[in-house]
């Protein structure tokens, strides 16, 4: 039995852990002053008015109540409206505050599916259930999902957010010191959902370099993405050599794409997964959809390498989609 | 009561004592009766599974059931109870009985219609007790995609085609009382002169008819792509997963206050008739679930804060969250005010009422706590809202809904129950369910997730203490079918009107008549005539 074990508080790890216990306190504070006011309102009454007591019942005339009880219902409607929304501003403005990750961030790409994490890093680092990270050091998590819907959710950094198929969500902290903590999927996902869990590890970052140099990476991600790039012959159509009429990815990422409908998108990570995996979607102009589709044969974490890869390519030659 | 020259007419239970003069009654009274019996069938069976999920969490392993028993038990539990228990509950079985009754009225405007509501509910509920024999349903009551459309290898047609039928069933139910309470007033039953109970059923109608077609369309997408692999919520398959959270969220958000908008109903009949008093602010009340009916159409998104929906939308679907909360708490100050200067006296139903109130209040305001982005990002899907939600749905609509049962009891069946043992009740329940989810809300601090089979060891303690309040909820929940049941044949007879309560349905005789009134009432006051100090 674990019975000594009973915490009432879960750790904190990160500045932003911090902000938002500090809003619950506060909430804490507001909404306990709100229900004992309501309680002892109740009681006080109900001992003072029980049926049968000599408390004076007379109320005051008519006209004199209507305007007493008016006063009476905007103050109660006016306070609590001031004091909510007050609440309610401090929690977005923190939302707010740490929706975008800094530029600085170090990314971990993060794939969920029935029901494992499967973890990489841009040094090619594979981890599953685990993720080890250095303290004081942002890190950013890009997530997708093989299957289902799941949501990665750290207690210690009071942060969760859900990791969807086809899509490339975002999640990011920095932790302050080392420790063990857990994950947990907060999505239901099916049948064992329940052990969709694991830990993230903080580490300080020297033994975090250290635990980087001595893990089970060969080459760096991009790299693992180049390979992958030429085994599901990507590069016969969009390689340098390539005779096909394919667009070219150098420079790719994150640029502006005209479409072939006159409309244009961004070349995000969702942009890549779709034109791989839907490539009637997204057309670009001046090319004709001859692109196959991948669904079904590259894996989450393999496009996820592709991505990486076609990233790196990103200063190589500007202009190249034409 | 009536002097010996008159004959007494025949009530309501006297119509006919067949199975088929109950089958086919048209009689809003009776079909009130058929959904009070088939309501409280499925609390039982819904009951039944939250027991074993409650057994299943006193240990951190999961070792008393399966990983795939225990998400169907959590599934059929959300299915049974939200669609099949909580959302007919008030409505169905005293919405029915009462709005002829509370406005002056010999039966509901379309009575065959009524009657085709519970054939319909009565329909839904065979093919979802079907897909639970059959061997369940694992997708969670919110049947999130792709995992229902794609995934799930259980009956998921069959459940979605349960409720997508008994929707109909409600929007049939809140077409009826519409009309009913536009066209069949009494004379002089003005709009301000109605009783807040039934403006709460105006309110919960309107939500009724506008958002459960949208739960209809959304569960039919469901079904075909299921069915016909037509991508809708799929990516693989070209759709787009978060359009099924918006469309069911759009009719669960307001599902939400179709729950406990009755209950308040409920509250103000009862807290004014105990407290011998007038509601304070009739005007803000009636207009408070108004409100909260149609500004609770514009925060669904709030379930959605970390589900990569955009962070402008969650911040305006804050902020709307914020102001639905304000009539809410109107309604509790007001119910608050309501005890200053009265008589007050604490006869069962008016017990379970100001619990109803206590834990309305402490619902509600956690459930800001859950409408503050940056917390919510940390007490999303954790058992924080699941504790929220059972004071709302569990504190709130069904201690209202006991309140109510209690009430209104000794009209229904003109029979008197034991008021010691009610009130014992009352009381067990009162401290039972704050045992069982006060313990829930710090387990959601501490990051423990909804829907978890097995956890780490570090929670045990808050879950036996949790389970152990479940244990005592369950002894409050059976008492009642003891001392009400025993009521029927050994209780004393009630007569009209023995909480001298100053509604209409208390000035005709108890059980009711079948034509409800011998002559229909001429209505000259508001509804709440009490006074305090002339309380003997």
């Amino acid at each position: 039995m674990v019975m000594w074990n009973f915490p009432l508080h879960p750790p904190a790890d990160s500045s932003l852990a911090t902000h938002v216990d500090h809003l619950f306190y506060a909430w804490l504070a507001l909404a306990g002053v709100v229900t004992v006011a309501v309680f002892f309102l109740i009681v006080y009454f109900s001992v003072k008015y029980r049926h049968g007591s000599r408390a004076d019942r007379v109320l005051p005339a008519r006209g004199k109540l209507r305007r007493e009880s008016h006063r009476i219902e905007i103050a109660w409607i006016v306070t609590p409206l001031i004091l909510f929304l007050g609440m309610g501003f401090w929690a977005a403005g923190l939302y707010y505050a740490h929706a975008a990750p800094p530029a600085d961030a170090t990314e971990v790409y993060v794939v969920g599916k029935q029901w494992m994490w499967k973890l990489e890093h841009t040094g090619g680092q594979r981890e599953i259930d685990e993720l080890h990270v250095p303290a004081g050091r942002p890190i950013k998590l890009v997530m997708t999902s093989q299957d289902v819907i799941h949501s990665f959710f750290m207690p210690v950094f009071r942060i969760k957010q859900d990791v969807l198929p086809g899509r490339y969500t975002i999640l990011w902290f920095t932790a302050d010191k080392p420790g063990d903590y857990h994950v947990f999927c907060t999505q239901y996902c099916g049948t064992d959902h329940a052990r969709m869990i694991g830990h993230v590890v903080v580490m300080q970052p020297a033994a975090f370099e250290r635990w980087l140099s001595s893990g089970n990476a060969s080459q760096s991600m991009a790299a693992e993405g180049a390979a992958r790039f030429r085994q599901y012959g990507c590069s016969g159509c969009h390689g340098a050599s390539a005779s096909v009429h394919a667009p070219k990815l150098e420079g790719l990422f994150g640029r502006r794409v005209p479409l072939s409908d006159g409309s244009s998108v961004i070349a995000d990570e969702r942009y890549i997964h779709d034109s791989v995996m839907l490539p009637r979607k997204d057309v670009v102009a001046g090319y004709e959809p001859i692109m196959p589709s991948f669904q079904g044969e590259i894996a989450e974490d393999d496009l996820l390498e592709i991505i990486e890869y076609i990233k790196s390519l990103r200063s190589a030659a500007p202009g190249a989609v034409r | 009561m009536s002097t010996a020259s008159l004959p007494l007419p025949r009530n309501y239970l006297q119509e006919g004592f067949s199975l088929g003069s109950w089958l086919a009654s048209v009689d809003h009274k009776r079909i009130a009766i058929l959904y009070a019996i088939s309501i409280t069938l499925f609390f039982f069976i819904g009951g039944a599974a939250a027991t074993l999920i409650r057994m299943e969490l006193v240990t951190p392993a999961g070792d008393l059931v399966s990983a795939e028993t225990y998400n169907k038990l959590f599934t059929m539990h959300g299915v049974i109870m939200v669609w099949f228990f909580l959302i007919p509950s008030i409505p169905s079985t005293f919405g029915n009985f009462l709005v002829p009754l509370m406005i002056g009225a010999r039966d509901l405007a379309f009575p065959r219609l009524n009657l085709a509501s519970w054939y319909l509910y009565i329909g839904g509920g065979l093919f979802t007790i079907g897909a639970l024999i059959a061997g369940g349903v694992d997708t969670g009551w919110t049947f999130y995609t792709p995992f229902s459309t794609m995934f799930s290898n259980t009956h998921v047609i069959a459940a979605v085609c349960g409720v997508f039928i008994v929707g109909f069933s409600t929007i049939l139910t809140g077409l009826n009382f519409i009309v009913t309470i536009h066209k069949m007033r009494a004379p002089g039953m003005t709009w301000f002169r109605l009783p807040l109970f039934i403006w709460s059923m105006y309110a919960t109608s309107i939500i009724f008819v506008l958002a459960t077609p949208v739960l209809a369309m959304t569960l039919f997408l469901v079904a075909i792509e299921r069915f016909a692999g037509v991508g809708v919520f799929d990516p693989a398959l070209g759709g787009d997963p978060l359009l099924f959270q918006h469309l069911f969220w759009f009719y669960s958000h307001p599902a939400v206050y179709v729950m406990i908008l009755p209950a308040m109903g409920v509250a103000s009949e009862i807290i004014t008739c105990y407290a011998r008093k007038d509601i304070f602010a009739y005007r803000s009340m009636a207009f408070a679930v108004l409100a909260i009916a149609i500004i609770g159409f514009l925060v669904w998104g709030h379930h959605m804060f970390v589900s990569g929906q955009s962070i402008y939308a969650g911040i305006v679907f804050s902020i709307l969250t914020f102001l639905v909360a304000i009539p809410s708490a109107i309604k509790v100050f007001n119910w608050t005010a309501t005890l200053y200067k009265g008589s007050i006296r604490f006869d069962a139903p008016m017990l379970y009422l100001l619990g109803f109130v206590g834990l309305f209040t402490i619902g509600g305001m956690t459930g800001l706590f859950l409408a503050s982005l940056a917390l919510d990002v940390h007490l999303h899907d954790t058992y924080f809202v699941i504790a929220h939600f059972h004071y709302i749905m569990v504190g709130g609509s069904v201690m209202a809904f006991l309140g109510a049962v209690h009430f209104w009891w000794p009209k229904i069946t003109g029979r008197m129950y034991s008021d010691r043992w009610a009130r014992f009740a009352a009381i067990v329940v009162f401290f039972g369910f704050n045992l069982t989810f006060f313990p829930q809300f710090l387990l959601g601090y501490l990051g423990m997730p909804r829907r978890y089979h097995e956890y780490p060891p570090e929670f045990q303690v808050l879950n036996v203490l949790s389970s152990a309040g479940a244990s005592i909820l369950a002894v409050g929940y059976l008492l009642p079918l003891f001392y009400l049941l025993w009521s029927l044949r050994y209780g004393p007879r009630a007569g009209p009107n023995p909480w001298r309560a100053t509604g209409l349905e208390w000035q005709t005789s108890s059980p009711p008549p079948v034509e409800n009134f011998a002559a229909i009432p001429i209505v000259t006051a508001p509804p709440y005539q009490y006074s305090a100090t002339d309380d003997r």
